[in-house]
């Protein structure tokens, strides 16, 4: 193959994709291949069949605790404890079925796409009801949305219960509303408003930072937004698109965002908003930013993120025309590898490579909380940093020799010389090459082959 | 009966960093003899370990890393131990040790998971055998009902075979060897961000492992005497030891790795008891190293070594050896000590020796492809 070829086949296995796979035959174009994906990508594969659904997640759980309500103390908390334990070990679950998925796959670049936007629209783990249902985020309201327009994976997003539960939205009410008023009456305990999701939508989920919003365009948000998730412990079924609406707790009355004014009324108002958001200029230019970023390098150039914002705008928030921008920027196919791999790619890209560990000795989930990288736990709603400086640290890279020793001492068949030249095409530098042929054992030789720099980068 | 249980109480009765470096494999027959077979891999230095002081291109060739004669344990007027083998000298004092020099298995080319591959096999070519000696040796003996038991992850290619080995994988996870590491900095030497993030690691790192290894070192020692003289237990067990690739630094690193190594054959030794007298332990690697010292303080890949035999009835107090010299005429391809010594038939004859088995039989099993060699003197006086 001509070297240049070669090169841009490792780039789009690599940059664009999840890693080479041991056998794997990516003959041609490797643009065609990532364009080829948009089709071959399966929003609801079989890897992931097994995951929950989040209505049958909800209603369990709050069958659960109902029948508990009317036990003694001691009963009622063993049942808690019990939801709680179960919610960890579906969470592992889950996160073994998104490893599964992101190593079977022949879409890596558009699977790559949903962990990026996974962790765009981040929430993270630690309230039992969100450990339950983070998996079932991932596949209700990103995947199917990944290769349609942003517009319609916002609404999923903000609509689903996990968001709506993590983000506090079920826990604000609209101060003069109908709940409201009577819980002050009979009870004589004040219900609010939260302002928790409707700040992360404007920050972190559509404008970003440096928009232009004010502290007054949250409140209005988080006003049009009452009674959004208000029912969801109730474990009332859902209906299509539904956030589990509460007209009794919600605002009614006129909001205006940024100048405009949303006069709709009840859950209407909430989506009107969000779809005007999600077509803004600056979400485009926050978007575009953070593919450059994810894509390019950490300090993208500014043609490059205007181009994706102009595609973005041009296509009305079309996914797949700004994805066929990025693949048609030559920025994105440098063969300098600047993005050093997170945790989560780099562990991915090995287990594509060396096949996944069939009796780890600690949990695929363990694994990554070691390197750093818990799977939907970054402890914050801004997700997990895309910039090298907050991955490459000595730490680290011992934590990578460590795990990389887990999976390549089950491995001792492959022999890493063959495997160094099938994984990097085009990149296996002499150094590398030379002490993986010097590594004493082919365990040691699978070691160095996943810690060699061209494979800690992408 | 010797099962999985006593197993794991021997594997928690001793402190929890003991699978940092070595491994072990054990295997039941029903013999009241004991052979340990300790693998080198990553072709051990056997010019620096079992020193040619008095041949007179040694300290020439070495230069920098070669032993100083005023520090070395003087075995006879040719030859001395590595200052770091005090107790290994010791066993030779009382003729419970000997060394054989100029050895190699028939492998003549320079990779290590061939060398290995040769090594354990017992062909004469990587890859020509399927299965490994040690466990082509087991059948030669009265079976055992209890079945073999690999501490490691992965069965070691010289017990795989024919014969059932369990494999049972400790819950603590293995720790990086220091090749490895080494081999990481070699790797990461032109690239400035992870060079700068790797030297950092290893700093932190070095001070933590320097006083865990040579207590594992001897752990390893003392669990396997501890299973060699359980009652019914296994009587065959096979080390790994890792680490003898010594590219770099070599002078330090090998001090290091000896010093493991006598702390290993001391515990085993002081486990065994009265059992030791019917113990026949060989050390090997699968080739040598360089005669001359490379330009990093090192060595590269070469060919002839030197091999160990121990025990209690071990014929020892000798060095064995045709000694080729070290001139440059005399160097294999120019560059390493040339085998004189087959290494396979000193593999078939200590273990035919040490277990009270026929030799010529012994040799046909474990290495088919060869002939027996009958010129070696004998080993084990069982």
């Amino acid at each position: 193959m001509e070297m240049r070829q070669e090169v841009e086949r490792g780039i789009a296995l690599n940059r664009f994709g999840l890693g080479a796979r041991a056998g794997d035959d990516h003959a041609g174009d490797a643009r065609d291949w990532l364009m080829s994906q948009l089709e071959a990508y399966e929003a609801a594969p079989e890897s992931l069949s097994r995951g929950l659904r989040s209505s049958d997640i909800l209603s369990d759980y709050a069958e659960r605790i109902r029948s508990s309500k009317d036990l003694p103390a001691p009963e009622r908390m063993e049942i808690r404890q019990a939801l709680r334990k179960e919610g960890r070990a579906n969470y592992r679950l889950d996160v073994k079925l998104r490893v599964a998925s992101a190593v079977e796959t022949s879409s890596p670049f558009i699977e790559r796409l949903v962990h990026f936007w996974s962790n765009h629209f981040a929430l993270s783990i630690a309230d039992p009801l969100v450990t339950w249902l983070a998996g079932s985020f991932e596949r209700e309201a990103i995947r199917p949305h990944v290769l349609g327009t942003f517009e319609e994976m916002l609404l999923a997003v903000e609509t689903h219960p996990a968001m709506l539960l993590y983000l506090n939205q079920s826990e604000s009410v609209g101060p003069n509303s109908s709940q409201a008023k009577r819980v002050s009456e009979k009870k004589n305990r004040r219900l609010g408003l939260n302002e928790n999701l409707a700040r992360e939508v404007l920050e972190l989920h559509t404008l970003g930072v440096k928009a232009a919003y004010t502290q007054e365009d949250v409140i209005q948000l988080a006003l049009a937004l009452t009674g959004w998730g208000r029912r969801i412990k109730s474990g009332a079924p859902v209906r299509d698109g539904d956030p589990y609406f509460a007209p009794v707790a919600h605002e009614h009355g006129r909001r205006v965002i940024m100048g405009t004014t949303y006069a709709q009324p009840g859950v209407y108002q909430g989506k009107a908003i969000l779809r005007d958001l999600a077509r803004s200029p600056q979400t485009a230019r926050h978007v575009a930013t953070k593919l450059a970023r994810h894509f390019i390098g950490d300090d993208p150039p500014e043609a490059a993120i205007r181009a994706l914002q102009t595609a973005f705008l041009d296509s009305g928030g079309m996914l797949p025309a700004v994805y066929e921008t990025l693949i048609d920027r030559a920025e994105a196919w440098e063969p300098d590898r600047v993005k050093f791999k997170t945790p989560w790619e780099w562990l991915i890209s090995s287990f594509r490579g060396l096949g996944i560990p069939e009796k780890p000795e600690m949990s695929i989930a363990a694994m990554l909380q070691q390197l750093g990288q818990p799977v939907w736990q970054p402890g914050s709603p801004a997700g997990y940093d895309d910039i090298a400086a907050s991955w490459a640290s000595p730490d680290a890279l011992m934590k990578r020799v460590e795990v990389a020793q887990q999976f390549a001492d089950s491995r001792g068949d492959l022999d890493p010389r063959d495997l160094a030249l099938e994984l990097l095409p085009g990149t296996l530098s002499d150094s590398t090459r030379q002490e993986i042929h010097r590594a004493s054992t082919a365990q040691s030789g699978l070691v160095l082959l996943a810690v060699s720099p061209e494979f800690l980068r992408r | 009966m010797f099962n999985r249980r006593q197993f794991l109480g021997y594997s928690l009765g001793i402190t929890g960093s003991m699978f940092l470096g070595p491994r072990m494999t054990l295997a039941s027959v029903d013999t009241d003899r004991r052979f340990v077979f300790i693998i080198q891999r990553g072709a051990a230095d056997g010019l620096n370990t079992v020193v040619p002081y008095a041949d007179p291109s040694y300290s020439t060739l070495r230069g920098a890393i070669a032993i100083d004669p005023a520090e070395s344990l003087k075995l006879d007027g040719m030859f001395a131990l590595h200052p770091a083998l005090t107790r290994t000298a010791e066993f030779y004092g009382e003729g419970e040790a000997l060394f054989v020099h100029a050895v190699a298995s028939p492998y003549r080319n320079r990779s290590h998971f061939d060398g290995q591959n040769v090594l354990e096999t017992g062909g004469t070519k990587p890859n020509q055998l399927r299965d490994g000696w040690l466990n082509r040796l087991l059948p030669l003996l009265p079976q055992s009902k209890e079945e073999a038991i690999a501490f490691a992850p992965v069965l070691p290619l010289a017990l795989r075979g024919t014969v059932a080995v369990n494999t049972y994988s400790p819950s603590k996870l293995p720790e990086p060897t220091e090749e490895l590491l080494m081999r990481v900095a070699a790797m990461y030497d032109r690239d400035a961000q992870l060079h700068a993030l790797w030297a950092e690691a290893l700093e932190v790192r070095e001070v933590a492992v320097a006083i865990e290894e040579r207590e594992e070192a001897a752990n390893l020692g003392t669990m396997a005497a501890g299973f060699l003289t359980t009652e019914s237990g296994p009587r065959i067990a096979m080390i790994e030891t890792s680490g003898w690739d010594t590219h770099a630094g070599q002078k330090g690193r090998l001090k290091n790795q000896l010093t493991k190594l006598d702390a290993l054959f001391g515990s085993l030794r002081d486990g065994l008891g009265d059992v030791w007298s019917k113990t026949t332990v060989l050390v090997a690697t699968e080739f040598g190293r360089t005669a001359a010292v490379n330009g990093s303080g090192g060595t590269d890949h070469g060919t002839a070594s030197a091999a160990m035999v121990l025990g209690g009835s071990v014929s020892g107090g000798r060095v064995v050896a045709d000694w080729p010299g070290l001139k440059p005429a005399a160097l294999y391809e120019g560059r390493d000590l040339t085998p004189t010594l087959d290494l396979n038939v000193l593999i078939a004859k200590a273990t035919a020796e040490g277990l009270g088995l026929d030799p010529e039989l012994t040799m046909r099993t474990l290495f088919p492809q060869q002939v027996f060699d009958k010129s070696l003197p004998v080993l084990v006086s069982a």
